[in-house]
């Protein structure tokens, strides 16, 4: 199974926390998190896995074209976004819903890209969470350009965390293997820039298992590069969080980029289009089940006395987050035609505004009946 | 003030210029810092500006532009140079599915001012991969804007306006005009970048090209000359967009067009001109609008690039078909 010596751990998938001189700076990262922020970390969890859920279904029902799913990858994913600082930058993938959430984005604009909406949804100036990008492993070099923009600018290392600047940026396994991943791993060495690199290994690139991508772990990737590189158990939030902190920490203050590969697993399928059964035996499935995030991290705060009713507070904000999407959903309306040529480009442009005239004196002259 | 300068020392003015101008300018590439490039375009500039303005970066196309695009983001206008024609498409993804469409995606909330120079074109019997015209790839693309200059004076003034575009913008440097030189008037107000220009008028045919392409035509327009002919030039100088205005007036003039270039023909920059004016101009068209282009095969070994490349006898070839109708 993926989990090696390397594998950095805080939290046992029993719930109790793993004591081990390696990871001692990580606990007393951990140690200093109030319940307050505890309880912040598993309301994300449960709630964007039941927003995942119900995503999936408004697919199902032909309410969404494409649903990606993020199950069982919420604690690598959680934990590391609350590692950023506000000033900090997210690159993600196209799986960070939870994330999105985090950086105050409202879901449903997630829902609109998938119902043929937008191909953008937010403004990631506002949110410091950029686009959705869907051409696998591009956006790492993205981050590693807006990394050195940090350096340009001057706001790196200069011993003020709480003004210094890092970037953070989500890719998976199969992304691992594009050259546009390896190729920003040689600029952010080579430049030294003020980034993390955060590779989900939920296991397979739709159906080809991570074997076929890389026969060493991956967080060797980054160390072949010369960069600071870890594995950890990305099932378990605290050290999602800690490992992400510190490296994050370590970025702001001019030190160099890191990388680290979190284990996970995708619980359910790549996309509403294909179906796992086809390339893992259940078996698997239920190993990673008994490795489930959310499952692993209520034990450990019902050890800490948390309360059924935060619990089921919790749950009830999951459902009311469900109906909200929902409802939210079957009210999208298509966008104005105007979409087609707005901003296409910044300046005036002579053929957009040319097309976009003809489209609407073609459209009226329909006289409302087309 | 105006001085007699080469192509590559033009445009390396306007880079500095630009720079001095706007300290978000920033240079990267391969090659373009200590050694101030292979063609010399970015020499000295390291010198005035630094290692962090002018970037020696490794040796990674698709990395130059991915990296670019990110520094966008963070309100940068960077401006790439790509070795030579035939090594742009390992950044082929990062240009077309990424800088191309960043602009629509962000849907006005951002924009992409990166420019990607790009040296083009034949006539410096260099071995495969450095003497291609890939402009038809890029002016296919929507989101990107295509500029080529033919002389001196448009590499100063036309890279100045690519850097203050706020659009991505693929330049490309007729590498066979490099060298020549012409006169610069810095203190010009230039035309704008999409403009399309007629550099020699005449009444008998229209003939249009760009880059290195515009020189053969004037050549082949003196040599018609001599023998009575009276060739309308026109320099594209815009690949996307392209400004038909000028080309359409001169066709309604002379009735005949002649698109001149070197890349090969099909699904060309050339075809697109000859749809086009066939639809705008049909009834003032006295013959087929003809094209004259590189062949439908890889560029061959340098030996061939004279035999290859449409010259001054292809071009009046042309020109004697379109006559004969």
């Amino acid at each position: 199974m993926p989990y090696t010596e390397a594998t950095l751990q805080l939290l046992s998938t029993d719930g109790t926390l793993v004591e081990s001189d390696r990871t001692a700076e990580y606990r007393a990262l951990v140690d200093r998190l109030t319940d307050d922020h505890l309880r912040l970390f598993y309301r994300e969890m449960v709630t964007t896995r039941r927003f995942d859920i119900e995503a999936g279904n408004l697919q199902r029902q032909g309410q969404l074209a494409l649903w990606i799913p993020s199950l069982g990858q919420e604690a690598a994913q959680v934990g590391s976004a609350f590692a950023t600082r506000p000033q900090d930058t997210i690159f993600p993938s196209y799986r960070e819903h939870s994330i999105a959430r985090i950086r105050g984005i409202d879901p449903i604009h997630i829902i609109e890209l998938l119902r043929g909406v937008t191909n953008g949804g937010w403004n990631p100036n506002d949110s410091r969470f950029r686009l959705y990008t869907l051409v696998l492993g591009t956006q790492t070099l993205h981050a590693t350009g807006y990394a050195m923009g940090i350096q340009f600018d001057g706001k790196v290392g200069t011993g003020d965390q709480s003004a210094d600047e890092a970037c953070i940026v989500y890719f998976g396994d199969g992304s691992s293997s594009e050259g546009d991943v390896n190729e920003a791993l040689v600029f952010a060495q080579s430049y030294q820039t003020p980034q993390v690199f955060f590779l989900q290994n939920n296991q397979y690139a739709i159906s080809v298992p991570v074997v076929r991508q890389s026969r060493s772990p991956l967080y060797l990737r980054g160390e072949g590069f010369g960069i600071e590189s870890y594995q950890i158990d990305g099932n378990d939030v605290l050290i999602s969080y800690a490992v992400t902190r510190l490296a994050m920490d370590e970025a702001r203050a001019g030190h160099g980029p890191r990388f680290i590969e979190a284990q996970t697993y995708r619980l359910g399928a790549h996309t509403t289009s294909d179906d796992p059964t086809k390339y893992r035996e259940s078996s698997e499935e239920d190993y990673w089940k008994q490795r489930d995030p959310i499952a692993r991290f209520e034990k450990f705060l019902r050890f800490r006395g948390e309360s059924d009713s935060f619990f089921e507070q919790v749950r009830q904000e999951g459902e009311e987050l469900a109906a909200d999407i929902r409802r939210k959903t079957v009210e999208l309306t298509p966008p104005p035609m105007d979409v087609i040529f707005d901003h296409v480009y910044t300046d005036a442009h002579p053929v957009t505004a040319a097309q976009k005239k003809w489209l609407q004196e073609y459209e009226a002259s329909f006289g409302g009946q087309a | 003030m105006t001085e007699n300068l080469s192509m590559a020392k033009a445009i390396n003015l306007g880079l500095q210029r630009a720079m001095r101008e706007d300290d978000r300018v920033i240079l990267m590439g391969e090659d373009i810092g200590t050694l101030g490039g292979v063609f010399r375009v970015t020499e000295g500039l390291k010198n005035e500006f630094g290692e962090n303005r002018v970037l020696d970066t490794p040796l990674a196309e698709s990395g130059i532009v991915g990296t670019a695009i990110g520094m966008a983001m963070r309100g940068y206008r960077p401006v790439c140079e790509i070795q030579f024609d035939g090594f742009v498409f390992p950044a082929f993804d990062q240009i077309v599915s990424q800088l191309a469409k960043q602009t629509s995606r962000h849907q006005g909330t951002q924009s992409f001012p990166v420019v990607i120079r790009i040296p083009y074109g034949g006539h410096i019997g260099a071995v495969e991969h450095h003497q291609e015209s890939p402009e038809a790839y890029f002016a296919h693309t929507a989101g990107l804007r295509v500029l080529s200059p033919a002389t001196p004076s448009d590499g100063y003034h036309m890279i100045r306006q690519a850097i203050q575009s706020n659009d991505p913008v693929i330049f490309l440097e007729p590498k066979a005009r490099y060298w020549p030189k012409g006169d610069v008037d810095f203190d010009a107000t230039p035309a704008p970048a999409h403009q399309s220009r007629v550099v020699r008028t005449g009444t008998d045919v229209t003939v249009v090209g760009h880059g290195a392409m515009v020189a053969m035509l004037l050549d082949a327009a003196e040599v018609a000359a001599g023998e009575g002919i009276s060739l309308e030039v026109i320099d594209l100088r815009s690949l996307s967009p392209i400004d038909y205005a000028p080309i359409i007036a001169s066709v309604e003039k002379t009735g005949r067009l002649v698109v001149a270039q070197e890349a090969p023909g099909q699904a060309s920059v050339g075809s697109e001109i000859a749809a086009t004016v066939a639809e705008a101009a049909y009834y003032f068209l006295e013959a087929p609008v003809l094209r004259v282009s590189g062949f439908d095969t890889p560029f061959p070994p340098a030996n061939l690039e004279g035999t290859y490349l449409p010259d001054v006898d292809r071009i009046l070839d042309a020109v004697d078909r379109a006559r004969g109708f």
